[in-house]
Parts: C-alpha cells; structure tokens; sequence
C-alpha cells in the first residue's frame, strides 16, 4: 500500500514539475473541439446533432497526447528496471499509473465537457448522459491507452504506432459514449448505452493492468 | 552455499545464444569482476541474474530470496526532472525502505547537500552516477549487481566505491560487477573473463 502511494506521490510531483504535460491535454481538448464549431456555419441547429461525436472525439485525441510518454521516459532513465527488480507487484503499479494519468489528463476533460458541450448547442437536460459517459469512458482510454504504451515501449519508433493501436481498441467506448447523448437527445432512456460503458470499464480495470505489467516485462526480452 | 548460482544458463537475445551452459558461483565475501569484449553478453548476463530477462534455459538461484539484490544497471534509475532526494524517496517507497535513510545515504556518497535538492538534470554524470550508487546504502541486501559501475566517477567516487564495496564484503556480502576500467585499489577481485 505504502509502495503504491509512492508511486502515486512520485506522478503527482513529476506533474507539479512538468506542468505543460498535464497543461496540453484539456487545452487541446478546448481548441479541437472550438475549431470544430468554426468550421460549420454559425448557429447551425445540426452542429447539436454532431457534437456527442466531436467532443468524444475530442477527448480521445487529448488522452493520447500524453500516453505515449507514461512508460517511455520510465524506461529511458532505467526507473522501470527498479520497478521490476522491487518488491511492488508489477500490475498494482500500472493499474496506480492509470489512474495517476486519468486524474491529471482525463478528469480535466470530463470537467470541461459540460461548459464545451453548452457551447456546441446541447440542450442543458442532456449534458447529464455526456458528463457521466465522460467519467466512464475517460479512465477507459487511460487504462487501454496504457496497456498499448506498455506494448510499444520497446520499440525505437512506438510513439507514432500507439494512436494507430489504440484508436481502433477504443471504438466501443466512443460508440457507447456517444450513444448514450444521443439517445437522450432522441428522447430515448441512456441508461443502457451508460450500463454498457461501465462495464467496459470494469473489464479495463480488471483486466488490462495485468496484461499492461506482462507487456512491460516483456520490454525486456 | 553461495549466495547467487547460476546452472546451465543459457541467454538467447532474439535467436543469437550469447551464453551456453554457463555456471556461476558467488559465494559470501566475493567480489567477481567480469570482463569480455564488447557485446558479449555481460550485461544481459547480469540483467538475467538480476531477474529482468528470462533465461532460455537453466536456472539461477538466490540463496536469500527474501533479502534480495540490488541491481543498478547503466542507467542510473533517477528521473532527470526529479531531485536525487524524490528519486531515493521513491524507491524507498516501491522497495519497503525507510525513507529516514535517505540523507545519510547521499551523504555516504558524498553528494553535496546542494545538489540533492536539484533536478538531476542539472547534476553531472558522476553525480547521478553517485545518487544511484545510494541505493546500495538504504537497504542491506547481500547480493549487488552492478553494471559498469564506474562509470563517470572521478578519483574521489572511485575510493569512495572501493570503501562501500569493501565494507559490503566484510559484512559478508558479494558482489557482482563489470567494468572495462581496472578496479580501484585496494579492491582485489577474481576476474572471470566471457
């Protein structure tokens, strides 16, 4: 226990250092999805209909803009190998680093939705299913997104191949994210679609921090 | 009974055998220096024995496996945007050290209390090189694996390696290094040569 809050105390003050890390994510949240409603015509009624997609998509692209360094620099400076000669359980590290990364990249981005979700025109009564699918599919794209950085860390060009690996493994969550706005905004219950995520997110929880420490043993071979 | 044993180790990397049957002994009080060319397969030979690779066949063996190894490998294990006291402070932490330890630690390596505090970016090769060293102070473990260790150290963190390695020996410790220097005096090492 005391190990695990070492490791989160160390990401916290590794962000407190390196403030344009965690800056970046909701900043370029912010400007994808602006950009996006410059590129319609104003006040376009339709740009409601788009905006569950572009805001979750949004938010997909901000979560990997930070991934790809979670393992990377831990493996450059040799902290991963004192990780794995420690007596910390290997999974328990990575399912703390997941979270670590959801506090400080996803939790922004849920934070954000409502005031951006507003601003693309969604009816007030539907920001509710946008929040909480946000809250639910946000931890999902840190811990998938970790298992593929964990992957691709020992690869000499893996930065360019994580948003390839990861998107694809992703399109559920979007789908079930986006779903549950747009069942409320056809007056349908988005209970179901929000059921749905959160039980993808217990799999990711469950599942992927054993498979991410397998991954990053495997670095080594 | 030695306190780390390897038997027919075999280290593959990719499907290049580096090591064929390999047997090691270290027994309690030894220093081992091992020498061999460039790409022999030191390196992987410690990386093995510290438990970071799987060996492709053959087993090796700690003779105390509660108390465990140090390992230091040519990277130091510091991140660069932290301070050498946040960095020791971690490791503490994932290890079950006390982190009370610390300060006495750094002091042991003669880091300057200034530069303990500073990112280790800012610090030199040696001095990072001697914030790794630390590690060996904060924890007792018998066996230590240590990687070009001397890498970097000035004539100052040469004896000062010397007296900790010395004073880990007489404590019935053993240790196992590479180096492409010769070892500081007075250190007397059997040499095994790959």
């Amino acid at each position: 226990m005391k190990a695990l809050a070492a490791i989160f105390a160390r990401e916290l003050r590794l962000a407190a250092r390196a403030k344009a890390e965690w800056l970046m994510p909701p900043l370029f949240f912010v400007i994808v999805v602006t950009v996006f409603s410059f590129g319609t015509r104003p006040n376009d009624p339709q740009l409601a209909a788009f905006a569950p997609a572009v805001l979750w998509v949004g938010a997909l692209l901000a979560a990997l803009l930070s991934l790809e360094r979670l393992y990377r620099t831990d493996q450059e400076d040799g902290t991963l190998e004192q990780l794995l000669v420690s007596r910390t359980a290997l999974s328990f590290a990575v399912f703390v680093k997941g979270l670590a990364h959801w506090l400080l990249s996803g939790l922004p981005i849920v934070l954000l939705a409502a005031p951006l979700g507003l601003m693309l025109g969604l009816a007030p009564p539907h920001l509710g299913p946008l929040v909480l699918g946000l809250a639910l599919g946000t931890p999902c794209l840190s811990f998938i997104g970790g298992f593929v950085a964990a992957l691709t860390v020992g690869l000499p060009r893996g930065g360019a191949l994580l948003p390839v690996l990861v998107l694809p493994l992703i399109v559920p969550v979007v789908i079930f994210g986006a779903g549950s706005v747009r069942a409320a905004q056809q007056g349908l219950d988005a209970g179901a679609p929000l059921y749905f995520l959160a039980a993808i997110l217990t799999l990711t929880l469950t599942l992927l921090p054993w498979l991410a420490a397998a991954a990053l043993r495997n670095a080594f071979e | 009974m030695p306190l780390l044993s390897a038997d027919q180790l075999t280290i593959q990397r990719g499907d290049r055998a580096l090591l064929r049957d390999f047997d090691l002994r270290l027994a309690a009080g030894e220093l081992l220096h091992l020498r061999g060319a460039n790409g022999i397969g030191k390196t992987s030979l410690l990386e093995t024995l510290a438990g970071l690779r799987r060996p492709a066949a053959g087993q090796c063996r700690l003779a105390d496996e509660a108390a465990g190894l140090h390992w230091l490998g040519h990277r130091n294990g510091l991140n660069l945007q932290l301070s050498a006291i946040d960095n020791l402070r971690f490791w503490c932490g994932i290890n079950g050290a006390s982190p009370a330890g610390i300060d006495a630690a750094l002091a042991g390596v003669e880091l300057p209390a200034r530069a303990r505090r500073r990112a280790c970016r800012s610090l030199s090769a040696g001095q990072k090189r001697r914030s790794a060293l630390a590690r060996l102070l904060l924890q007792p473990r018998p066996v230590w694996l240590l990687d070009e260790p001397l890498d970097g150290l000035d004539a100052g963190g040469l004896a000062l390696f010397a007296a900790l390695t010395q004073a880990h020996l007489a404590q019935g410790g053993a240790v196992l290094m590479t180096s492409h220097q010769t070892l500081p005096a007075p250190l007397a090492a059997r040499e095994l040569i790959l």
